[in-house]
């Protein structure tokens, strides 16, 4: 063992020994604790509603409750219908309907059912109103009859392009559920429920297409997306990372024993998950793949040091204490500042994103702890086999790729420098788009029938609660007015496919009680005439049909609902900055206070909330990272200058997405601080050999350079590949905000690598010459430097 | 109609109620003789509970009606009613619903004649149409004026809309009480059945819990501050009906009860709507 030992070193040496010693008090204590942790397992849900990603103080979502609690839920179930001959009003189809509407109400939660068949026609007959569903019996319905409800329907702006398509190809039944949210299993009973239902229809209607989309389908995706993952994807992946450990590290009992590691770590994490009560949502199942990923990190650094160890000479025992002692620091800075950028998490607006960073960090400092106790003892205890001497004929691959860097540190700082400037130029062009139905891949069935769908009807819901002058205020003729001119304007935007407003019923009852002359299809002039009608109105509609769901209770305010079709977060935004405009230039002051709002407002915002809010956790977490990097390093200025290694390759990981893919989901949010640990990772590793080489072993710039290549490239490489192709797996996710998180993280690993290989020993050769190997530096026996 | 409906206390009427809610009984569940007995049970304590005031002849109440939305907020109505009990039980009673408030629908009145098993008949009058229109509706089961009260609860408490099943007895509010569970027999009911409990002591409807189609607890009705009248009548004079699937209630309060006021038949026609006020 070399003299020069820092307090760090004897630490690690002494505990090494320790553990050694006591090595099955180790083992027993490790499974002791990770039996109790990992029993809260049994506690864990998955979650199944959409609202679980914001959180309580979103502003969206709050106006979204207050728009709800005025009104009524509006989650649902939509089943979109098209028959094989092109044709919806037909005494087939329109039985269907009739039959799956009856039905309907019997699908648990729900209280509203809507469809072409149970509309609520109104008609005038003399002095009589008569109000009754528009299809009656419809098997029998004669080709007159047909022909009389297919222009009533394509005429009705409250069904046309909403319950049937303009061009009478498809049509729709809408359920509106409200769910007690008691227990987790509501949505998936209601999701059951409905799709038996649809089975039965399928069998009895053959040839009929009949899908579902709708919230409530939303959140069961996000369920079953979570539940698919888990099921497959996080398996293999398991599989995958363990076989080509195993095929790098080259032993069998090093394997078995991060295996454990991994199992252990995880369990505890998801055991502390299971006892907070927090359900699963699809995000925070992939903390097991970021702590699967840190623990093979860790210990492929301490088996490759103690397989090289024994390589030149040592016995088994002694190879563990010098594996512990060469790595303590680094692994411990690594888990430390992975821990601390999972933390950084919680600066997000989403809750799931919370839960990710907490596991996670809880899972990396216990992979950690496990590694520097549990892993030396397990492996003092099992059998490994000496490799065989390392040949001396010539140099490694890696004093020749030292060689190559120091000879050409110039083209490489500005080669690197320059793909490193353009790429971080381009992080600008990154866009954002948060459709919640690309959110899953087409293996989902909710994706494909929502894309099915979309051919037909729009899927997007944009709310207005528009707000009227006082009590009653929906009557006055001045609203109704100005609320029928907010109507066309938002008919008139691009992607609206249908509004649902008050003022078209107001125009149709007025016609009703003017013996249905076309002359009087116009809003009522007087405020009481308006207010009678929605009385009469009221006095005739059925159960579930009725208005409580568009009239606030003291009619004060009404709903006007937008539907968009697919379309991206910067449409969205753009409708939504439209009619934010509309209403500030054109309505009255009365009026001002009205908000477009939705579950689709909330995810337009998603990512740029969650973006801003994670920038400062991230800058909080970087500047914590160099912190502890200063102590570590016992250097000031290699603290700062880590800073440039950590940072670089995390945005130039976004610049390149830009290039390649342009648009990113909010899961971008998570991406730096996923990644930010995984990083620092190699600059710490990189960095303390670097040091050790001038203090240990007195080397100057250039010769500690190549004496970090020996000593952790290997292990660097191996484990850039391992967590690249685990982040990358990642991408296979039925999830897309999984998908992007790893493929972006994979890439950002990917990069850091490159950096830190190619770009961080030319910065430190270029003109911090003096920077780093100063005298207090080159002094080389100073073990420790207080002055850095 | 708001308020409790009469039906004759004769014998006959009783066996021929009595044979209809054993066939109605029969529809929901295999007969026994332990359900036959159930039913007869139930319909006895329904029927007592009808028959306890009887012979108002007629009656008019001022009622505030306050609805109250999941996010707490809340406004009134003010109304008033004019009810003309008839004797024959086949048919239904008249009633007048003049609206006060809100201001902009005051002196709008609904004629109503109630009927059995069949769609009432409903006329309305608008004063800003000064027009008389004849609702032409199937639709008893939708929400009174936004509230949570839809027309049926209002229209329906004749003993013969529904079967009838006796299901034992419980506390409620301190008081022992009946539980009966009801079903309704006319068409286009939002609900699959009611559960009603009925004191031992007054024999008055306490509280009656509404399931929707499904079968699922939709709303809950709690009668209050019951006083008695001239002639054994009694009135509850506060209703609370609580919807428990969107969380939003309303509640109903009755003051200054007339009874026998001399109304006739000849004021429950559609020509009085437009003299009324």
């Amino acid at each position: 063992m070399p003299k020069t030992m820092t307090a760090m070193d004897e630490f690690a040496v002494k505990l090494a020994n320790t553990v050694i010693q006591h090595r099955w008090l180790v083992i027993i204590a490790t499974l002791l604790v990770t039996f109790l942790v990992a029993s809260g397992t049994q506690h864990l849900k998955f979650s199944n509603n959409y609202r679980d990603f914001f959180s309580e103080a979103n502003p969206e979502l709050r106006a979204f409750e207050d728009l709800q609690s005025t009104y009524t839920k509006n989650d649902n179930i939509f089943f979109t219908i098209v028959p094989p001959d092109g044709e919806v009003i037909t005494n087939e189809t329109l039985s269907l309907v009739e039959e799956l509407t009856e039905q309907a109400w019997q699908i648990p939660y729900s209280i509203r059912v809507d469809s072409l068949t149970n509309f609520q026609h109104t008609e005038a007959e003399e002095d009589d109103l008569i109000v009754e569903n528009l299809v009656n019996g419809a098997d029998s319905l004669s080709t007159e009859q047909l022909a009389r409800v297919k222009s009533i329907a394509l005429s009705e702006p409250l069904l046309r392009n909403q319950i049937i398509s303009s061009d009478s190809r498809a049509t729709a039944v809408n359920v509106v559920v409200q769910y007690p949210e008691k227990s987790l299993d509501e949505v998936p009973e209601a999701v059951t429920f409905a799709r038996n239902l649809r089975d039965e229809m399928k069998a009895k209607y053959p040839n009929h297409e009949i899908r579902m989309i709708g919230v409530s389908m939303l959140n069961n995706a996000f369920q079953e997306a979570a539940m698919a993952d888990s099921m497959t994807l996080i398996p293999i992946m398991y599989v995958l990372l363990l076989v080509l450990m195993a095929v790098t590290v080259r032993t069998v009992s090093g394997t078995t024993v991060t295996v454990l590691m991994i199992g252990f770590a995880s369990a505890i994490g998801m055991g502390v998950l299971g006892f907070s009560g927090t359900p699963m949502d699809p995000m925070v199942l992939s903390a097991p793949t970021i702590i699967m990923t840190l623990a093979i990190a860790d210990s492929v650094h301490i088996l490759i040091t103690m397989r090289n160890s024994m390589k030149d000479g040592m016995t088994k025992r002694d190879a563990i204490v010098e594996a512990v002692r060469v790595n303590f620091l680094a692994v411990m800075v690594t888990s430390l500042t992975t821990a601390i950028g999972f933390l950084a998490l919680n600066f997000s607006d989403a809750p799931p994103f919370w839960h990710l960073g907490n596991v996670s960090a809880i899972g990396i400092v216990m992979a950690w702890i496990l590694s520097v106790t549990f892993l030396p003892a397990m492996m003092s205890w099992m059998p490994v086999r000496a490799p065989k001497p390392a040949k001396a004929n010539g140099q490694s691959a890696m004093a020749k790729l030292a060689d190559f860097v120091v000879g050409h540190h110039k083209k490489l700082f500005y080669g690197i420098g320059a793909i490193g400037v353009i790429l971080v130029a381009a992080v600008p062009r990154i866009e954002f788009n948060d459709q919640w139905t690309e959110y899953f891949d087409e293996s989902i069935e909710f994706r494909r029938d929502s894309d099915y769908s979309t051919q037909f009807f729009g899927f997007y819901p944009i709310e207005f609660s528009v707000q009227a002058n006082g009590e009653g205020g929906v009557s006055d003729p001045e609203f109704l007015q100005k609320m029928d001119e907010f109507t066309e304007f938002l008919r008139a935007q691009p992607n609206v496919t249908h509004v649902y407003s008050l003022s078209d019923i107001m125009k149709r009852l007025n016609r009703n009680l003017h013996s249905d002359d076309n002359e009087w299809y116009r809003l009522p002039d007087e405020r009481e005439l308006s207010a009678q009608y929605l009385l009469l109105y009221e006095l005739s509609l059925p159960y579930g049909l009725d208005l409580n769901d568009r009239v606030n209770i003291d009619k004060s305010a009404t709903r006007v609902t937008a539907t968009l079709t697919n379309t991206s977060t910067i449409a969205t935004k753009v409708f939504l900055d439209a009619a934010r405009g509309w209403i500030a230039e054109n309505a009255p002051e009365y009026m001002q206070t009205t908000v477009p709002t939705s579950a689709q407002v909330m995810f337009t915002y998603v990512a740029e909330r969650n973006v801003s809010s994670m920038i400062t956790g991230n800058v909080i977490a970087i500047i914590a990272i160099a912190l502890v990097m200063m102590v570590a390093l016992k250097s000031a200025r290699l603290g700062l200058l880590s800073i440039v290694p950590n940072g670089l390759p995390i945005l130039a990981a976004f610049g390149a997405w830009a290039l390649m893919v342009g648009t990113v989901g909010f899961s971008v949010a998570a991406v730096a601080s996923v990644s930010l640990g995984i990083v620092v990772d190699d600059t710490v590793h990189f960095l303390s050999k670097f040091v050790r080489g001038i203090r240990e072993k007195g080397y100057d710039a250039a010769g500690a350079i190549k004496y970090a290549f020996e000593m952790v490239g290997m292990a660097l490489i191996v484990n850039t590949v391992v967590l690249v192709i685990g982040f990358a797996y990642l991408a296979t996710s039925h999830f897309k905000i999984n998908a992007d998180l790893g493929l972006l993280t994979a890439l950002a690993i990917g990069l850091a690598l490159l950096f830190d290989f190619l770009f961080l020993p030319a910065l430190m050769l270029m003109g911090a010459d003096k920077l780093f190997t100063g005298k207090t530096l080159e002094g080389g026996t100073d073990n420790v430097d207080q002055t850095a | 109609m708001l308020t409790k409906q009469h039906n004759t206390t004769s014998r006959t009427a009783i066996a021929a109620g009595l044979l209809i809610g054993l066939l109605a009984g029969l529809a929901f569940e295999p007969a026994s003789a332990q359900n036959s007995a159930a039913e007869e049970k139930g319909f006895q304590i329904a029927a007592r509970s009808d028959r306890s005031d009887t012979g108002f002849e007629s009656s008019e109440v001022n009622a505030v009606m306050t609805l109250t939305n999941s996010a707490g907020r809340t406004s009134t109505r003010e109304l008033y009613f004019k009810t003309l009990e008839r004797e024959n039980e086949d048919v239904g009673d008249k009633s007048l619903t003049v609206f006060e408030t809100p201001r902009d629908v005051q002196g709008t009145a609904l004629l109503s004649h109630a009927k059995i098993l069949e769609a009432d008949d409903q006329w309305l009058y608008l004063p800003a149409l000064k027009r008389v229109k004849r609702i032409s509706s199937a639709n008893k089961s939708g929400p009174f004026v936004g509230s949570e009260f839809a027309f049926e609860d209002f229209t329906s408490t004749e003993l013969n809309k529904y079967g009838y099943n006796y299901i034992g007895e419980d506390t409620f509010d301190g008081m022992t009480v009946d539980v009966v569970e009801r079903f309704p027999r006319y068409e286009n009911s939002g609900y699959t059945r009611q559960v009603s409990v009925v004191d031992q002591d007054i024999f008055q409807v306490r509280k009656i819990d509404f399931y929707d189609r499904k079968n699922s607890l939709l709303k809950t009705l709690t009668l209050s501050d019951y006083r008695e009248y001239e002639g054994g009548i009694w009135r509850a004079h506060l209703l609370t009906m609580e919807n428990h699937q969107t969380g939003k209630s309303t509640s109903i309060a009755y003051s200054d009860y007339k009874f026998k006021t001399g109304l006739a038949d000849n004021d429950f026609v559609k020509g009085v709507l437009r003299r009324i006020r």
